[in-house]
């Protein structure tokens, strides 16, 4: 399962990547979406899959059979985090077609005076 | 009384000046500073005789023990000579600038505290017995002298000339750093009397001759030799207390100093005797002539000055040549040694004094322009009288101090066409004959800069002011200076009893082992020899030529102007700063794009490059979780879903198709187990989909011209590239695990430590509760940023860039 798992987390990777290097502004941000998902089944499967329980202690369930508990309670974190920068990524977004009417990068370059 | 301490006592004032200048601001804050050079001074004299004798004083003080880095202040001749001097001169010039500088238009508390600064950096040069503090002790004078230069900072010749100086020795300065490793790997110290103990073991190593290069690199560039000077002539920017100081009498004579010091050591080169003796001669003749182009009477100083320091320059060389002559002591080769101190006092004096005089005019006149001065004679009675006892004496006139000098550096000049050792025997003859040249053309401009400015025709119309002698305090240091050059006139033997010889002896150890051993006496008359002559050839080619100045003077114009050594650096500067620019450019591109793709690339790079040095593939095919159904067809959606965000050409399509991702991840997370993950990515997924919805409502026009991504191979290839990093990063990490994780602990002391049952919450609430603190801070930052955006509306303005 680990080895099936880390190919789909490359596959994430490479398509998070492919999106990031997009000229337009919301596919970049779709991108940064696909990374962190990458990201969290990367940290689970680091930690290896197997368990047959979930980490919350139970009467009858020996130590070994939990599942890793210390990826779960990074993910947790890394999900909350993305989230608080996806929304900052969407909102700047929007700013910037607001004030600018484009969503294009190469549009959004800066113009030489103005470093 | 720690040495130490005192070289930092400058620097400590430095704290209370802008005090003084605040609190006390009636009372010139230079008075307050010149008590301290001055009590500098007069303890610096307590040490001489017990230094005359032939003694040292040391202290030191521990500043990075670990590294063997201390401050170690080692006073000898040689040190005490240049203490003195910068004590001394410091103190009349502070007592010059309290007149010179008005207190109600200058920011004095700045000139000051880099005046101070200065001082415990020149202290620090020439005392430290530590390389590596010598060093920071000689950067320190460059960005002092940087500051002192740019003074009046709002003047674009002063900002030119300062960042002139800055370059020039700050990369001379580098140049030594390299040259003192060097010294400190060879010899395994960085203590220069231990090094010297052990000269001859060094002379034979490989780094040798590199560490006497760039050494010399690092005393040219100070000292203005050839093809250094440039910066000299430009720091004349400089106000003029500081011109007399730095850049006359003290710091550019570093250099110098760094030279003698190191002399010892290096002698036994031939490369060392030809550098110094020849580029310090050269030095001498070329600055003397050009010298008399100039048109600003700092500007004639400035060259002047260069070649005085390569006069002196030259004198050292051949004082280190005086180490392969045998038997020398009762030969002419111990005069240089000699003549290279006493002239170095003899100039830090007469040329001190001339500053100030080409400060009182400037002042008093409101022009150094020599075409527009003249006829100051009977107005300026007192300067005029002290300008010529000091450029009589710069000229080798009796009865003045530099006239003995001068004798004997053509003795010492005469005497090296009898040296026959490294090629000597063939070039030795072209020696005295440059130095007569130079001399020659010393003469012309020390009359030039006297003569034309005070005798002549007065132009009171050309002058912004209407000229008048200087207030009585503004002459009582050039007038003590030049009364001082009267006195080494009378009694040069006192003189070189007391300052002279303690410092020769500490530059030729392998001759003298005490002061007392040198055998110069310095006597008026040495009959009808060589020099004698010379001396004449000298006053009546200088005088004719002199009197002829004005039919000849023209001439320098011819020299074409692109030829000179300034175009040459203007160019260079200019060439780095656009090639910098340039280069910039060429990655800096402005689009995020190429950003990314850095970023990628790197990351792929040096992940798979540690991959590949550590032999870390790795694939473990046992211990793996079972797979089932269920998975693959979660993973089938999933890898469908994300193929759907790439093709699909709607992005609201893309966004759904996120959306189900963003599902599918939490249905893996109910499959391993994690529950706690799989209600969190459930919540949030159904947001971000709201969000990513609403803001697409809000742009709506871009929606209508949808498109499909069209393919672009380069950034397929970095995207493949990564994916396959991340599997293979992936792969790895669970196949290894190099140290046992600590998950265990969690797991076995959740209950009893924490008294929780949810190992993942207790996790984040309890073990790493400050993690979770700062994930809360994260999440209110973003909150305020995005609260930001929406509401603050800043009106714009036009015309607000300031640097248009």
């Amino acid at each position: 399962m680990e080895i099936i798992m880390s190919v789909v987390i490359g596959f994430l990777f490479m398509a998070a990547v492919y999106l990031m290097l997009s000229k337009s502004l919301i596919r970049i941000i779709i991108g940064t979406g696909l990374l962190s998902h990458g990201a969290h089944l990367l940290l689970l499967t680091m930690g290896g899959l197997g368990g047959s329980a979930p980490p919350v202690v139970a009467e009858g369930v020996a130590v070994s059979d939990y599942a890793d508990p210390l990826p779960q309670a990074l993910i947790l974190t890394a999900i909350v985090i993305s989230f608080a920068v996806t929304s900052f990524f969407l909102v700047v977004a929007y700013r910037a077609y607001q004030e600018l009417g484009t969503d294009n990068m190469e549009l959004l370059k800066g113009t030489e005076d103005h470093e | 009384m720690s040495l130490v301490l005192l070289i930092f006592l400058p620097i400590i004032a430095a704290f209370f000046i802008p005090l003084l200048y605040k609190k006390l601001g009636q009372i010139h804050t230079g008075w307050f500073v010149l008590l301290l050079p001055a009590a500098l001074f007069i303890y610096y004299s307590t040490l001489l005789p017990s230094i005359a004798d032939g003694g040292s004083r040391i202290s030191e003080l521990q500043w990075i023990p670990s590294l063997d880095i201390a401050f170690i202040a080692y006073i000898d001749g040689l040190s005490l000579l240049f203490s003195l001097l910068i004590t001394g001169i410091g103190a009349l010039v502070v007592l010059y600038s309290i007149f010179y500088l008005d207190k109600h238009r200058e920011q004095l508390h700045n000139f000051y505290v880099y005046l101070l600064m200065f001082m415990t950096a020149m202290l620090g040069v020439v005392q430290s017995d530590h390389l590596i503090s010598l060093y920071l002790f000689w950067e320190l004078t460059s960005i002092s002298s940087f500051l002192l230069i740019g003074y009046w900072y709002t003047r674009d010749r002063s900002r030119f000339g300062a960042l002139k100086s800055m370059m020039i020795t700050v990369f001379g300065g580098l140049m030594m750093l390299g040259g003192f490793v060097l010294l400190g790997i060879m010899g395994g110290t960085y203590s220069i009397r231990e090094l010297i103990a052990q000269a001859p073991e060094l002379a034979g190593h490989d780094f040798f001759v590199w560490a006497l290069i760039l050494i010399l690199l690092g005393a040219f560039t100070k000292s203005a030799q050839f093809p250094f000077y440039i910066w000299l002539p430009d720091a004349m920017e400089a106000p003029t207390p500081v011109s007399a100081y730095l850049h006359s009498a003290t710091m550019v004579k570093a250099g110098l100093y760094l030279v003698a010091r190191f002399t010892p050591i290096f002698a036994v080169s031939s490369t060392w005797v030809w550098l110094v003796t020849g580029i310090g001669l050269f030095t001498m003749v070329w600055a003397s002539f050009w010298a008399l182009k100039q048109k600003d009477l700092k500007g004639i100083l400035a060259y002047s000055t260069v070649s005085q320091l390569g006069l002196i320059m030259s004198l050292l060389g051949a004082s280190a040549a005086a180490f392969h002559v045998e038997d020398v002591i009762g030969t002419y080769f111990v005069y240089a040694g000699f003549a290279a101190i006493f002239h170095l006092i003899n100039h830090a004096v007469f040329k001190g004094s001339l500053f100030m005089v080409a400060g009182i005019i400037d002042h008093e006149t409101g022009t150094r322009d020599i075409r527009k001065l003249g006829g100051l004679m009977s107005l300026m009675p007192i300067s005029f009288t002290i300008a010529m006892i000091g450029a009589f004496s710069m000229a080798g006139l009796p009865p003045f101090g530099g006239f003995l000098s001068k004798e004997m550096f053509l003795t010492a000049m005469v005497t090296l066409t009898d040296f026959n050792l490294f090629q000597f025997d063939t070039w030795g003859i072209l020696f005295p004959v440059i130095a007569w040249i130079g001399s020659v053309f010393t003469f012309i401009y020390s009359f030039y800069f006297v003569f034309h400015t005070f005798a002549g025709k007065h132009k009171p119309e050309e002058l912004p002011k209407k000229a008048h002698e200087a207030p009585i305090g503004m002459l009582l240091s050039p007038a003590f200076l030049a009364i001082l050059v009267l006195i080494i006139f009378i009694i040069p033997n006192v003189v070189g009893d007391w300052l002279v010889k303690p410092a020769v002896a500490a530059i030729q150890p392998f001759i003298y082992s005490s002061p007392q051993e040198v055998p110069v006496n310095v006597g008026y008359w040495h009959g009808a020899n060589t020099e004698f002559f010379m001396t004449l050839g000298i006053f009546a080619v200088g005088f004719l030529m002199f009197w002829t100045l004005r039919k000849w003077q023209k001439s320098y114009d011819l020299y074409p102007d692109g030829l000179t050594l300034n175009r040459l650096y203007d160019n260079l500067m200019f060439l780095s700063d656009a090639g910098a620019n340039r280069f910039s450019r060429l990655y800096m591109t402005g689009f995020m794009r190429s950003y990314l793709v850095y970023m990628f690339s790197f990351v792929v790079i040096i992940v798979l490059g540690t991959f590949v040095l550590n032999d870390a593939f790795a694939i473990d095919m046992n211990n793996l979780a079972p797979v089932g159904l269920y998975e693959i067809v979660i993973m089938l959606v999933l890898v469908g879903s994300t193929l759907t965000i790439l093709f699909s050409k709607s992005r609201l399509t893309a966004i759904i198709a996120l959306g189900a991702v963003g599902y599918t991840v939490a249905l893996f997370f109910v499959i391993f187990r994690a529950p706690d993950l799989a209600l969190t990515q459930l919540v949030i997924e159904t947001i971000s989909v709201a969000l990513f919805l609403l803001a697409f409502y809000y742009l709506p026009q871009i929606s209508r011209k949808e498109e499909r991504m069209r393919f672009r191979l380069g950034n397929a290839v970095i995207a493949l590239g990564v994916g396959v990093t991340m599997t293979l990063v992936a792969l790895a990490a669970h196949s290894g695990k190099a140290i046992p994780s600590i998950s265990e602990f969690y797991k076995e002391t959740v209950y009893t430590e924490a008294g929780g049952g949810n190992i993942v919450n207790v996790i984040l609430v309890d073990y790493r509760g400050f993690d979770t603190l700062f994930e809360i801070a994260v999440l209110g930052i973003a909150g305020i940023g995005i609260i930001t955006l929406i509401k603050l509306r800043l009106t714009k303005k036009e015309g607000q860039h300031e640097n248009k």
